[in-house]
């Protein structure tokens, strides 16, 4: 066996032969799988009766989607268009203040009849967010800044439908097009408006952090429609639109009152129920029984001049981290990869049966949750590992190591303000909590994407390389110093 | 056991801060012998020891074993065992456990460890918690480590601290069946009696360097320096003496000191002569007169003291 091999041996032996360590890591993962499984969110899907489920429409690439919608439409069969003139926008909340919310929507769609779900296109003008061309849920492209009022124009041709703006109704200029191959040729056609919950940040203090949702509804004014005739109005998806939206035609005006979205569901604050990350609240508890562990298998042996007969035994320095390393890591990593695949398969059933509404996250996704959380621990106690052998000293080494990787989570979590957690979520360790993000954040979407809700700043492994990048800057200067100074 | 490892320290020299630690260290510890390695606390053994291990760096000298540097030993411990500090256990690891790390280091197995517990004769306390060993079973367990590897030499630092007197006749018994089966052993003690009756040659250290290195037999021969004492009233016992080439001094009413003959001759020419005496007893010196002898000017006082 080679030198390496037979010191990754030795620090296994010395691992497992703790009893101390060995229970510390098993309580870290049981107390992940406790936290998560444990009673925690409560909801209402499901709990009165039948008709309670929290059923979301699915759309055309099988994600769960919100469409609800005013609709007056007419239906076309074969190629066409329809032209019209955004006259005027204005908002209102569920509370009364006259607010126009950034992605309130007024505008030309196309869509496979009116059930929720099913495929279209739309051109449209919003509050905030200048005229937008949308497809088929999830598909977003910008056209020019601005408000209404506006010209827009939607075309049918064949497959493809086309988004074209105007100011002045003569000159057009296209905002994209979309090729909807799934489109049946008789298709409904028309005007519609739409306004997204409303989520804001009502206080937020350090150590309080408050948010409120409320329904906003947006009325659109359109005139200069052409086709002029033929429009019925119809209230598309979910049962709350009915209560206050509505249709009217008065001679050449239309005026379409509506609240809704069309675009995929979310989770947090503007959506519905939460995400697989919802599971995972544990992580912080086995990450501090982690990283302490980590830690004492370097100032253990410091304490007591342990550190002598190691390196006796195999005078490579560097040699004997790295086997510690890889030690601590593979044990950390199984440990955390099974208490995550434990939480997030049971997890979710238990949130579903609290009558939580769990989105569903791809295979994928979820491989990639258990998998970094596995790999976020693991690389977290390295790391720890790596300042308890720069530190040399137990209590000075776990509060550093505490200090750097487990405390800006928490903090993040409870007490700061979301633009300072989300730039410590940006350049501290904890951004490796990134790998547990499941949601998927729409720009187009309205919602609080905030770390609380499980949106990170960082993609998925980017933030794990910040935390990789710490470990590794670490993990060198130990080596050095370790090989540099006396045992 | 590989074949040779003397261990040569050639001229180690370190400086911690202000204190100079090592200054020109320089002895070697043959094959087949126990070599003390003596001096006052503060004289360099343990610093010395621990650049031979390689652990600490030197700034200037170089310790060897077997001609090479420890450092570049594949499996260190199957050529040179060593005990440092008792104390270095992690106390919630069994004997046996400790000893199994660092049998799995070095490519040895479990049978290996139960061996050298027996050996040591811990075998009845392998599973117990090393932290709640005295200090006397904790050196007992530390040289059991030292003799996992089979090596063919052994460092050790002050094995005989803590031990009861029959802890300290078994360690001695175990360095000097180490030396009988060929092995470079290297004890260190602040103790110079400690050594008495065990070690072959004694490397005496003081202030970071070799104040002495001669066999135990030179040693206490230097340090005795044929000195007989005579009990007799008789007058011409002094004359009869000086004749025969000794240097006589009284020593109290009824005794002289006779230096220069031994202690059979000095019987032999008075009772040639028929000069009565009571008693001719040898001065005996012990290793620990040698040494205080040795290191009268050697130790650092001022450096102990404050």
């Amino acid at each position: 066996m080679n030198g390496f091999l037979l010191a990754v041996r030795a620090e296994w032996t010395k691992f497992r032969t703790v009893p101390g360590w060995v229970i510390a890591t098993a309580l870290a993962a049981v107390a992940m799988v406790g936290l998560g499984l444990g009673p925690s969110m409560q909801g209402s899907c499901g709990r009165h009766g039948p008709g309670s489920e929290c059923a979301m429409p699915v759309g055309p690439g099988g994600e769960e989607v919100t469409d609800a919608f005013t609709f007056a439409h007419r239906p076309l069969t074969g190629d066409g268009s329809v032209t019209a003139h955004v006259a005027s926008m204005t908002g209102q909340l569920s509370d009364d203040r006259a607010l126009l919310t950034p992605w309130a929507k007024a505008g030309l769609i196309v869509k496979d009849g009116t059930r929720p779900g099913s495929s279209y296109a739309a051109v449209m003008l919003t509050g905030a967010h200048g005229v937008r061309m949308q497809y088929d849920y999830t598909h977003d492209r910008a056209g020019s800044p601005g408000t209404a009022p506006r010209w827009l124009r939607l075309t049918r041709s064949g497959d493809t439908v086309t988004g074209a703006e105007s100011v002045d109704g003569a000159q057009w200029t296209d905002v994209g097009s979309a090729r909807l191959p799934d489109l049946p040729s008789t298709v409904e056609i028309g005007l519609f408006a739409t306004s997204p919950q409303y989520a804001e940040i009502t206080s937020e203090s350090i150590g309080t952090m408050s948010a409120a949702t409320q329904r906003s509804l947006l009325t659109a004014a359109f005139d200069k429609v052409t086709p002029a005739d033929g429009w019925t109005g119809t209230l598309v998806g979910e049962p709350t639109n009915r209560d206050r939206g509505g249709y009217q035609q008065d001679g050449d005006r239309h005026i379409l009152t509506g609240t809704g979205d069309i675009g995929p569901a979310v989770a947090g604050a503007t959506g519905l129920g939460t995400t697989v990350t919802q599971t995972l609240v544990g992580t912080f508890a086995a990450l501090i029984g982690m990283v302490v562990v980590g830690t004492l298998m370097a100032t253990g042996e410091y304490r007591r001049g342990l550190i002598r007969t190691t390196l006796a035994a195999t005078p490579g320095r560097g040699r004997v981290l790295a086997a510690k390393a890889v030690v601590v890591a593979a044990v950390t990593f199984v440990t955390g990869v099974a208490a995550a695949a434990a939480v997030v398969t049971l997890g979710q059933r238990v949130l579903r049966s609290n009558g939580v509404y769990v989105h569903p996250a791809s295979t994928t996704t979820e491989l990639r949750v258990i998998a970094g959380t596995g790999a976020l621990l693991a690389v977290a106690a390295v790391l720890a590992l790596a300042l308890g052998t720069l530190l040399r000293r137990g209590t000075t080494a776990v509060t550093a190591a505490v200090v750097t990787i487990v405390l800006p989570y928490m903090l993040v979590l409870t007490a700061l303000p979301v633009d300072a957690g989300r730039w410590v979520l940006r350049v501290t360790p904890a951004a490796a909590f990134a790998v547990q993000q499941s949601a998927k954040q729409y720009d187009q979407v309205e919602n609080l994407y905030i770390p609380v809700e499980g949106y990170f700043p960082l993609p998925p492994w980017a933030g794990f390389g910040v935390l990789a990048a710490y470990t590794a800057v670490a993990l060198a200067a130990a080596a050095w110093l370790l090989r540099r100074r006396d045992a | 056991m590989t074949t040779d490892a003397t261990i040569e320290v050639r001229g180690l020299r370190k400086r911690y801060g202000p204190h100079l630690a090592l200054d020109g260290m320089t002895f070697t510890v043959r094959p087949g012998q126990v070599t003390g390695f003596v001096g006052p606390n503060g004289a360099g053994k343990s610093t010395t020891m621990r650049v031979i291990l390689g652990l600490d760096r030197a700034d200037g000298g170089s310790a060897l074993v077997g001609g090479r540097p420890y450092r570049s030993l594949t499996h260190p411990l199957r050529v040179v065992g060593s005990l440092l500090d008792a104390g270095a256990l992690q106390p919630s690891r069994t004997a046996r456990n400790h000893l199994l790390w660092l049998a799995h280091s070095q490519g040895l197995g479990a049978a290996r460890v139960d061996e050298v517990l027996d050996i040591v004769g811990l075998a009845s306390v392998a599973r117990r918690r090393a932290g709640g060993f005295s200090l006397g079973m904790r050196q007992r367990l530390g040289i059991a480590a030292a003799l996992l590897g089979d090596p063919a030499a052994v460092l050790l630092d002050e094995p005989f601290n803590g031990m009861d007197p029959e802890g300290i006749i078994w360690t001695r018994g175990v360095l000097r069946s180490l030396a009988a089966e060929g092995r470079a052993v290297l004890v260190s003690s602040h103790l110079m009696g400690e050594l008495q009756g065990t070690a072959d040659h004694v490397v005496i250290a003081g202030r970071g360097r070799v104040v002495a290195d001669a066999t135990v037999a030179d040693l206490l021969a230097a340090a005795a320096g044929g000195r007989v004492t005579v009990r007799t009233t008789a007058p011409g016992a002094g004359a009869v003496l000086a004749e025969a080439g000794a240097t006589v001094t009284p020593a109290g009413p009824d005794a002289l000191t006779v230096s220069g003959l031994a202690a059979e001759e000095v019987t032999g020419l008075l009772g040639a002569r028929r000069v009565p005496f009571s008693e001719v007893s040898a001065h005996r010196a012990t290793l620990e007169d040698a040494y205080l002898e040795l290191t009268r000017d050697a130790v650092d006082f001022r450096g102990a003291a404050s």
